[in-house]
């Protein structure tokens, strides 16, 4: 395959010839060159690790690059100085906001332009300025509000006005739609259109193949540091760029029919209290044997407190939780593991592992109390051993051994931990929180694989995910979560994108709960 | 010059990083010298002498580091589940107080009896002066170094009281002293018409119970867990409030065993003066060793033989014996630094 890395039309904006960067013996980009030309969409499509957001903090100056150089509108650019890419035109924004919380959005974006020494802000001009921007390209906010009290989507257009304010001719924009619904994602995509009929520059990072071939006029591939690939947009199929990013053909999950068993779960009208005393989940769930059952929602609408309640971290404060046929009362995380739920908690870095301890250490994390893990207060760290090398072989753990630091692991090798510690008892009932985030493809396919596994014996899942196309392909139901309560469920012959992503933005909730 | 993570430390820098601490502190501390205008290696050599010289300058460096041992457990106990106990110095005089309490009469048992009950009792007390701040920590989310450090005052000030009321010797000219405690609660001396006590025996048996605890016991790990992830080891469905409260009942009681071992052991009764903020070198001696606890015992005798050294050097050298305490402050410092270095390697670039 031939790389086509060169811009074909109009000028070039942006070139950068040979960058490399190394970390320890990671090689996260190597020998990286591109152009970038006015007035295109350049998608740059990679897998977790394949050095995307690496190549772009270089381009922003918040690392140097070991070697290579970059030119931005034919000066060169001087590494190392973000303010320095800042002034040569180039905005960014990141996939984890970075704004001030406290400020109003018109404060936001001015912040940083303004004169250290001038008394006060010229706001009534930064305000023309900005509803003239948002008109333009229809990113429409109220400047008045704080950000705090914004949308997720809201804060994304701020984070691209703040850029536009900058009079930025190249936009870089990090995993935009992570945090957006389908419908979210098309006005942005709208937006970006309008960008470069303007004569922008965008950079789309990103690793949804859909996203790409909707948005780009051409996609580079990234894989292990490398330039693997570069194509125009036009004509390329999913299945292509899937192959194209992961190097080998990239199977689909197959899900056998089966019909649901017993019910293990059942939630009626629980509720949950938030620290204001405010309700922050208020749900009706049922799960059996031998289903997956799929929760799709935006981030932040209760899927993180529905989780902690069947992790046993939050109490109920009414309603009816029944797990095994047991009235589950008063919850706690030992009670949970207990009872045999498996848990695989949405942050595998701060929640589920345990990143400063050995491997073997963070295994018996759930069992050291009792046999064969501990006698009389006594740890067994032979048995401990023994019981991490079987996880370590039975999930095909990459490490240099149980005694290894589980933080020096790659995401995935870290997920297959958790996997094997919360799958080594059998469990019945298995909450699976945001499994895949951020784990490559291959990954990606080991954690379905597990799943459909204990679908296929007779477990009952539920798969809280916010990549619809994984609910889409696993799951036997999907419930939609919005504002802490849930849908009805869709069965799977009724799973259809639009609606489901009309329901993420609240549609057929009421407006009882809006804010 | 960047700082990048390793991603494995080799075990040399483990060894490396205090020893190479120790040595930029001599350095700093030699330019103090230079500039009080006396030869550094002279008076290091005079420090190295009154410290470890002879029979006498060794038991004596050995004594002062006693209390510095418990201190020192106390604080890399804590320290290790992230209960950040700046209260030693509390703890120490809630032993000492107990030790001169019970010891001074009022239970007129045989030593074999005696020693033990004090012992228990004072780490009892200590226990409990750390188990508020805890409490209140995991309750209501008060930082307990604010709270564990003005108890430090707080108990400073009721012993001040003790000592002027309840507990004062009446034999004492006026001075603001307990009474002696009686001959069956004193620590037996380890070698006869020497300073140096059973405590530190004690001392050393408690970090090798430390380093038990720390290594094969369910509540070691749970400790660890608890100090490197509060949130991944709740949520392996460790009950973090009650380890807490674990780690403050061992690191106090260890705390107060430093007070009841000065009293019963070397001084004899209870004096405001008690501790020249052994409690706080304990964090010192903690750090020193990277809060492990057998290395508490190595750090303790280092920083007593500073203490001690600098005692001698500066009777014979008129260099004043502050010196000393640059040189632990200092050590400290780089220290920290060279934790640092466990971590994360220096690029130049």
């Amino acid at each position: 395959m031939t790389v086509d890395a060169n811009a074909q039309p109009g000028d070039i904006v942006l070139r950068l010839s040979g960058i490399s960067k190394n970390f320890g013996a990671l090689k996260a980009n190597d020998g990286i060159s591109f152009d970038l030309a006015k007035g295109e969409v350049l998608a740059l499509l990679g897998e977790n690790g394949a050095g995307k957001t690496t190549l772009m903090n270089i381009l922003f100056g918040h690392y140097v690059a070991d070697a290579g150089s970059i030119e931005a509108f034919g000066a060169p650019l001087p590494a190392g100085r973000p303010a320095a890419a800042l002034d040569a035109g180039i905005g960014m924004v990141h996939q984890h906001f970075t704004l001030a919380d406290n400020l109003t959005a018109l404060e936001n974006i001015v912040l940083g332009t303004e004169s250290l020494f001038s008394w006060r802000a010229d706001t009534k001009a930064a305000r023309a300025r900005v509803a003239q921007l948002g008109a333009d390209f229809g990113l429409a906010i109220d400047p008045t509000k704080r950000v705090a009290d914004l949308s997720v989507g809201e804060r994304q257009r701020v984070e691209i006005l703040k850029a536009l304010y900058r009079n930025a001719r190249i936009l870089i924009l990090d995993e935009p739609t992570a945090v957006l619904t389908p419908q979210e994602s098309e006005a942005l995509f709208a937006t970006l259109k309008k960008l470069v009929a303007r004569g922008l520059a965008i950079i789309f990072i990103s690793h949804k193949l859909n996203e790409v071939l909707a948005v780009s006029d051409r996609v580079l591939v990234l894989r292990q540091g490398k330039l693997v690939a570069g194509r125009m947009t036009a004509g390329a199929t999913r299945a292509e760029l899937a192959e194209m990013m992961v190097g080998r053909p990239v199977p689909a999950p197959k899900v056998e029919p089966q019909a649901a068993g017993a019910e293990l779960l059942r939630l009626d009208r629980v509720t949950v209290l938030g620290a204001h005393g405010r309700p922050e989940l208020d749900a009706d769930l049922s799960l059996h044997e031998g289903e997956i059952v799929g929760l799709a929602g935006v981030s932040g609408n209760g899927q993180a407190v529905l989780a902690d309640l069947l992790s046993g971290l939050v109490q109920p404060s009414a309603g009816a939780f029944t797990m095994f046929g047991e009235q589950v009362t008063s919850s706690d995380a030992a009670g949970m593991v207990a009872r045999g739920l498996g848990r695989i908690p949405e942050d595998r870095h701060a929640v589920g592992l345990i990143g400063d301890m050995s491997i073997t250490e963070n295994m018996i994390a759930e069992r050291y109390r009792a046999a064969p893990f501990s006698q009389r207060q006594l740890i067994d760290w032979k048995a401990a051993k023994a019981f991490a090398e079987d996880i370590i072989t039975g999930f095909d753990v990459r490490c240099p051994g149980p005694h290894a630091t589980a933080r020096l692991l790659s995401g995935g090798n870290m997920q297959k931990l958790i996997l094997g510690r919360e799958m080594a008892g059998d469990p019945k009932l298995i909450l699976a929180a945001q499994p895949t985030r951020g784990l490559d493809i291959g990954a990606v396919g080991y954690v379905h694989e597990q799943l459909l596994k204990a679908r296929a014996r007779g477990a009952g899942v539920l798969l809280i995910s916010e990549d619809l196309d994984e609910l889409l392909a696993l799951s036997d139901r999907i419930h939609v979560i919005y504002r802490g309560r849930l849908s009805a469920s869709l069965p799977r012959e009724r799973f259809s994108v639009p609606e489901i992503g009309l329901m993420m933005a609240g549609q057929g909730f009421g407006d009882s709960h809006a804010a | 010059m960047r700082l990048e993570p390793r991603v494995e430390t080799p075990w040399t820098i483990w060894v490396a990083a205090p020893l190479a601490a120790v040595a930029v502190s001599l350095v700093l501390a030699a330019l103090l010298v230079l500039w009080s205008g006396a030869a550094p290696f002279s008076v290091f050599g005079l420090v190295i002498k009154g410290a470890v010289g002879s029979q006498f300058a060794l038991f004596e460096t050995l004594t002062r580091a006693t209390p510095l041992i418990f201190t020192g457990l106390a604080a890399a106990v804590a320290f290790r589940a992230r209960l950040w106990n700046i209260g030693a110095e509390a703890q120490l005089y809630g032993g000492a107080v107990m030790a001169a309490l019970l010891g001074t009469g009022l239970l007129p048992l045989p030593a074999p009896i005696l020693v033990p009950i004090l012992l228990i009792a004072g780490a009892i007390a200590g226990a409990l002066l750390l188990l508020g701040p805890t409490l209140m920590k995991t309750r209501f989310g008060v930082d307990e170094v604010v709270t564990t450090l003005l108890l430090n005052f707080i108990i400073l000030l009721f012993v001040s009281f003790l000592l002027e009321g309840p507990l004062k010797d009446p034999m004492g000219m006026g001075w603001p002293q307990s009474k002696k405690v009686i001959d069956a609660a004193h620590l037996p001396k380890l070698i006869q018409g020497k300073r140096l006590h059973l405590g530190f025996l004690i001392a050393c048996a408690m970090a090798c119970v430390v380093w038990f605890i720390n290594t094969k016991t369910i509540h070691g790990y749970e400790m660890k867990a608890v100090g490197f992830n509060a949130r991944a080891a709740r949520f392996a469905g460790m009950k973090v409030d009650r380890v807490m409260v674990k780690v403050a009942l061992l690191s106090g009681g260890l705390a107060a065993l430093a007070g009841v071992s000065e009293v019963i052991g070397l001084k004899g009764n209870l004096t405001l003066d008690l501790s020249p903020g052994f409690g706080y070198a304990g964090i010192v001696v903690a750090m020193l060793a990277m809060l492990h606890p057998l290395g508490v015992v190595a750090a303790s005798i280092f920083v007593a033989a500073m203490f001690v050294g600098a005692d001698a050097m500066s009777r014979q050298a008129g260099v004043p014996n502050y010196i000393a305490h640059v040189m632990v402050a200092t050590a400290l410092l780089t220290m920290v630094v060279a934790m640092l270095f466990t971590r994360f390697k220096l690029k130049w670039r």
